[in-house]
């Protein structure tokens, strides 16, 4: 528990295997359930002083390494490693054949390969994995590998996934997932006006700032320690474990420093490479993938295309809805499955719809996995849903937020998925809280700083060609795990006086990735327990699971078991206040003190001495449905609601954009920590800007084009604008708190917010995102054709997986 | 990998004549890229970081000579009053972190046709020095980058300086990026104009294999400018020849498509962005308020 105490020390062995220090956990004063709190790993982020899982290090350790396919599809004729071992610090050289256990996972479907065997199904698939001395060694040895491949043609696009003749990636067939959903009589259904639209999405990354990292440390008796950065520390053990052919307590995770996740941690990356050398060489391994490699380390956000067709009566009643949306899941079923369920049931936005009829499909290709990602399939739906409404209003001669005001759903109504909106549901509130911001005002042209137009320092406008433009949006997604699944989460809290105070600890394997649930739990303790003094324990296995950290579950399920634990050590020390001082009435906690009514009656010193309280709680939230055939059921726990305006400037000439300002208004039950809040909005609305406007994983003949910062394009400071909140505070009556999950809303509208903006100032149908400056000023971007030419590549070229000498 | 470091530029001239294979670096932001990501693995590397003559600019001649050394946060600080279209570019280079380390010599040693430190030099006439232990020779800028990523030094040399008249008149960066900062340059486009010989001087960047000069561009506005006696009259330019010099501009171009942005709109780009820098300098030039 405390900081200094060696882990995995074996008992008796000889000679003591390596080990390493368990990380600290230190002491918060936090504030209390809504009230501002700084982040404990806010100072030491900033000072670069915390340990991210790159930075592990142990002495003795050695360097991983991972041979990748530079073929999206070939089958494996021959692989000869012998050239590889004999070099000189090299000290394992792995491939399929020395994976212990089971050679394939998987989050849903275990079809995914640990090392490939027989066939390669996408750009960058493991072959083989290397331990040396040096990571330059290692990569030295990768070059030694001999494999010989047959290269068979890619499939490349969903579409072509589906055609009868197109070659079979999976014994199961190229489809993954199909969920249709029917909503009233869609068959026969007829409209006054009708619109109809096809739209696309490309690839977006998660694009962490910390690649995939970690350090697997052998305890000497056959089991492993792994030190990693995850979103969910359990299932990575339940699959590592398997491969390894270990039971589960064999495999022990303590989660290290998180540089940021958004989904792309959900599957495994390194994880069992990394201990399979451990367990093969009897040494520590540190794997740290470069930013090159951490594009074909982590699976993607869907690229989709989808087709919609709204009808509604002249006055703008929605009649019904039509769609068909076709995901590209990439080679890997990864958490395909339920993010097509996802976009299935949030396809017709947050409207009222009497008719629907959706098809939402997953297709096996040849091109990089894709998986969860911020949004997780609402993200596809919400862009072609707004884009539908916008375009009707257009049809309607409508406003586009009275259209959106008059068909919003409200709670009692049923979604198309059958399932009946609860309450809170405001729609409305936040769509006219949106509209009701103040415009930024239009500021002269003349005379800006540069960084205030488009373009930015790079000078290319003083005004020439520059149009306003906004629009609006609003989405919505569900929090927690769907669909008949069993989403709980355990925290194990103890009290007891630590040097002359009380101290709460908190124990959960909840994985902090930035999003600042430490401080959350801290919170939560601080309020339910009134002490001064909190420590959040490392996350790791040695408590139950907490579940994923994703779907904007964790302050809700997570936060409710750490407020049960705490309230069973709150009953524990009341039933000891009563029978040991008598005292009743009604007894709180403040302030390290026991109270009565208001008054102090016995400091938590005195009352505990040096007892010590534990309680353990888990928390499953209540329970959800599967869909049935016809897509119906009460599949979602909670739904969370956010509006969007966004005003740009573009320069119409040129294609560059401005984004001047970005509103929004969100429903989150109750504001747990106001700046944390703000962090999770803003950034969320970042990550949609990307995706409106830049960030996209280009990929030809199934090979990654763009596998670097260089040319996957993140916002930065100067393309963010600042952000006006309307926050609202409707307590989910089920919810701890009444808290509604923040991370995922603000991503989703945004992004078609922006759009529209960008369609009002230009006057162009804009129907693909990102959208490129080509399609702004009316020149179709076909997909490049060519890779980067060695000369317009630019200075920076790192070149590309497929360039590299192949063996 | 052997690292070796030079006091000062004899030393340094020697070391290189000793191991001509040697790379050298001098701010590494793009020595560093290509060895991180094991692109290069270099036998040697030549640091010149401690070279001080590397770090000296200065009058001579009538003409600026400025250290290969010489960071872009200096370039825009010390020397942006007198080259203020290499000042402008020098703006857009990266983040402030790379305009610290990263110099103009880096980006003639790496003659990338996306670097934004050579349109200005091409707009302007400016030669390269490169010098090794057995003398020093001067090479026009578009001489010395001989193809993309390629340039004129041999394998014992070393950029010295460059050379260029200061601004005799206003000069213009303009640069398209898919973001408001820290990209490479999609397309971009440098003007300089030159009322003590009536020429206009062009380059358009990220458009081709090399910079390229639009030279029919330049021919088209010096005869505008010379028969409507402009420079003298401080005339406003007409808007259609404005228009014509951005075609030209256009034309001049040779972009490719690839994942940065389609040919089609690199040439567009270019030209919209030739007119709009020729009217700003223009206006400057006839002192309207506020063109500078
Ligand atoms: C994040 C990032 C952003 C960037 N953004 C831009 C941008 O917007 N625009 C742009 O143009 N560039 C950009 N660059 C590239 C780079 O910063 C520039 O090319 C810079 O000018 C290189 O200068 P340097 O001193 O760092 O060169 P180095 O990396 O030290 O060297 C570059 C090349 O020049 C050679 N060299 C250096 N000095 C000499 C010398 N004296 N004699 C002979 N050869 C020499 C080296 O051997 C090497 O081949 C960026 C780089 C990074 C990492």
């Amino acid at each position: 528990m405390t900081s200094g105490v060696p882990i995995g020390v074996p008992a008796g062995a000889m000679p003591p295997a390596p080990t390493r220090e368990r990380p600290r956990s230190p002491v918060q004063r936090p504030g209390r359930v809504g009230e501002e709190s700084a982040r404990i790993d806010g100072v030491p982020k900033v000072r670069g002083e915390f340990e991210y899982s790159s930075d592990l290090w142990m002495d003795g350790m050695l360097h991983g390494a991972t041979l990748r396919s530079p073929h999206p599809h070939a089958n494996i004729r021959r692989m000869d490693t012998s050239e590889a071992e004999e070099m000189a610090g090299v000290h394992a050289v792995l491939t399929h054949e020395d994976v212990p256990g089971r050679k394939v996972y998987g989050m849903e479907i275990p079809d995914q390969p640990v090392l490939a065997w027989e066939r390669v199904r996408y750009q960058g698939e493991p072959v083989a994995v290397v331990a040396a001395d040096h990571p330059e060694t290692a990569r030295r040895a990768l070059e030694k590998i001999r494999v010989e491949y047959e290269v068979l043609d890619p499939v490349t696009s969903a579409e072509e996934a589906m055609r009868e003749d197109a070659p079979k990636l999976h014994l199961s067939g190229n489809v993954l997932r199909r969920v249709k959903v029917l909503h009233g009589q869609p068959a026969g259904a007829t409209a006054e006006v009708v619109v109809a639209g096809e739209y696309e999405v490309g690839m977006q990354d998660q694009a962490f700032l910390g690649p995939e990292s970690g350090l697997a440390v052998p305890d000497g008796r056959g089991g492993v320690d792994l030190h990693i950065s995850t979103q969910w520390l359990h299932i990575d053990r339940d699959q590592v474990a398997e491969s390894l052919g270990l039971a589960p307590d064999e495999v022990r995770l303590t989660l290290s420093g998180v540089g940021g996740a958004f989904g792309g941690r959900e599957d495994l990356s390194m994880q069992i490479h990394s201990c399979m050398l451990a367990l093969e060489t009897g040494r520590p391994v540190r794997m740290v993938y470069n930013r090159e490699e951490s594009f074909y380390g982590h699976v993607h956000r869907h690229p989709c295309k989808m087709r919609f067709e709204h009808g509604a009566t002249r006055d703008g009643k929605l009649v019904y809805v039509r769609a068909g949306l076709v995901f590209d899941g990439g080679a890997y079923a990864s958490s395909s499955n339920a993010v097509c369920l996802n976009a299935a049931t949030f396809a017709c936005g947050p409207y009222d719809v009497p008719h629907a009829q959706i098809e939402s499909h997953m297709l096996y290709t040849n091109n990089p996995p894709c998986g969860a990602m911020r949004g997780f399939g609402a993200v596809q739906a919400c862009f072609a849903h707004e884009s539908q409404m916008d375009r009707l209003a257009g049809a309607l001669g409508m406003d586009p937020i009275d259209l959106r005001l008059k068909n919003a759903i409200e709670p009692g109504m049923r979604f198309p998925f059958g399932q009946e909106v609860p309450h809170p549901a405001p729609v409305r509130e936040i769509l006219k809280k949106v509209k009701d911001v103040p415009m930024p005002e239009e500021q002269e042209l003349a005379g800006r700083d540069p960084r205030e137009l488009p373009g930015g320092v790079s000078n290319v406008t003083r005004g020439e060609g520059v149009k306003r433009g906004v629009g609006y949006a609003v989405g919505f997604k569900n929090i927690g795990f769907s669909a008949g699944f069993d989403d709980y989460s355990t925290a194990r809290v103890t009290l007891a006086v630590e040097g002359g105070e009380p101290l709460v600890r908190v124990h959960t394997a909840a994985a902090e990735v930035g999003q600042g649930l430490v401080t959350l739990q801290a919170q939560i303790a601080r309020t339910e327990l009134g002490v001064e003094r909190v420590a959040v324990e490392p996350a790791d296995t040695r408590v139950g699971s907490a579940g994923s950290t994703s779907a904007s579950r964790q302050s809700y399920v997570t936060g409710a078991a750490v407020e049960g634990a705490c309230a069973a050590i709150r009953e524990h020390l009341f039933e000891r206040v009563r029978e040991e001082l008598g005292g009743n009435g009604d007894l709180s906690l403040d302030g390290d003190e026991v109270l009565s009514e208001g008054r102090v009656i016995v400091s938590l010193v005195d009352l505990l001495g040096d007892e010590e309280i534990e309680e353990t709680l888990e928390y499953h939230h209540k329970e959800t449905h599967p869909l049935d055939e016809n897509g119906q059921g009460d599949a979602h726990l909670q739904f969370a609601f956010a509006a969007h305006r966004a005003v740009v400037e573009v320069d119409t000439e040129l294609g560059l954009v401005r984004v001047v300002e970005i509103a929004t208004a969100q429903d989150v039950g109750k504001i747990m920590n106001p700046q944390a809040l703000e962090g999770q909005i803003e950034g969320g609305i970042a990550q949609g800007l990307g995706l409106a406007l830049m960030e996209e994983i280009q990929v030809k003949s199934g090979k990654v084009q763009n596998a670097s910062f260089t040319d996957y394009l993140l916002p930065t400071i100067l393309d963010m604008p600042s952000v006006r909140m309307e926050i609202l505070e409707l307590a989910d009556p089920e919810a701890p708190y009444g808290l509604k999950g923040v991370g995922e809303p603000p991503t989703i509208s945004s992004t078609p917010a922006i759009v529209a903006a960008l369609r009002d100032a230009t006057g162009q149908p804009l129907t693909r995102i990102p959208v490129r400056p080509e399609q702004m000023v009316g020149i179709s971007s076909k997909p490049p054709e060519e890779p980067p030419h060695p000369g317009s590549a630019g200075y920076a070229e790192i070149g590309r997986l497929d360039e590299r000498p192949e063996h | 990998m052997e690292f070796i470091q030079p006091l000062n530029l004899a030393e340094a001239l020697e070391a290189k004549d000793a191991h001509p294979e040697a790379v050298p670096i001098r701010g590494g932001t793009d020595v560093m890229v290509g060895l991180n990501f094991a692109r290069s693995r270099p036998a040697a590397v030549l640091d010149l970081s401690r070279v001080e003559e590397l770090e000296e600019w200065g009058l001579e001649d009538g003409l600026l000579r400025v250290g290969a050394g010489v960071s872009y946060t200096r370039i825009i600080e010390e020397i942006g009053g007198r080259l203020p279209g290499l000042a402008r570019a020098s703006r857009t280079v990266g983040s402030p972190q790379i305009r610290n380390r990263g110099t103009v010599g880096g980006n003639l040693g790496t003659a990338s046709p996306a670097g934004d430190g050579l349109p200005p030099l091409y707009a302007s006439d400016a030669e390269v020095e490169v010098v090794s232990t057995r003398g020093s020779r001067r090479i026009p800028v578009a001489d010395f980058i001989s193809g993309p990523k390629r340039n004129a030094l041999a394998p014992q040399e070393l950029i010295s300086a460059f050379y260029v008249a200061e601004a005799g008149g206003p000069q213009q960066y303009s640069k398209i990026g898919t973001r408001n900062a820290m990209v490479i340059a999609v397309c971009a486009f440098a003007l300089a104009l030159h009322p003590e010989s009536g020429r206009v001087g062009t380059c358009v960047g990220s458009a081709g294999p090399t910079p390229l000069r639009a030279e029919e561009a330049e021919r088209f506005m010096r005869g505008v400018l010379e028969e409507g006696g402009l420079w003298e009259s401080r005339g406003a330019i007409p808007e259609a020849a404005l228009r014509r010099f951005g075609e030209l501009v256009a034309g001049a171009a040779r972009p490719i498509d690839d994942v940065r942005g389609t040919a089609e709109y690199r040439r567009h780009s270019v030209g919209v962005l030739a007119r709009r820098a020729l009217g700003w300098a223009w206006d400057e030039y006839r002192g309207v308020r506020g063109a500078a």
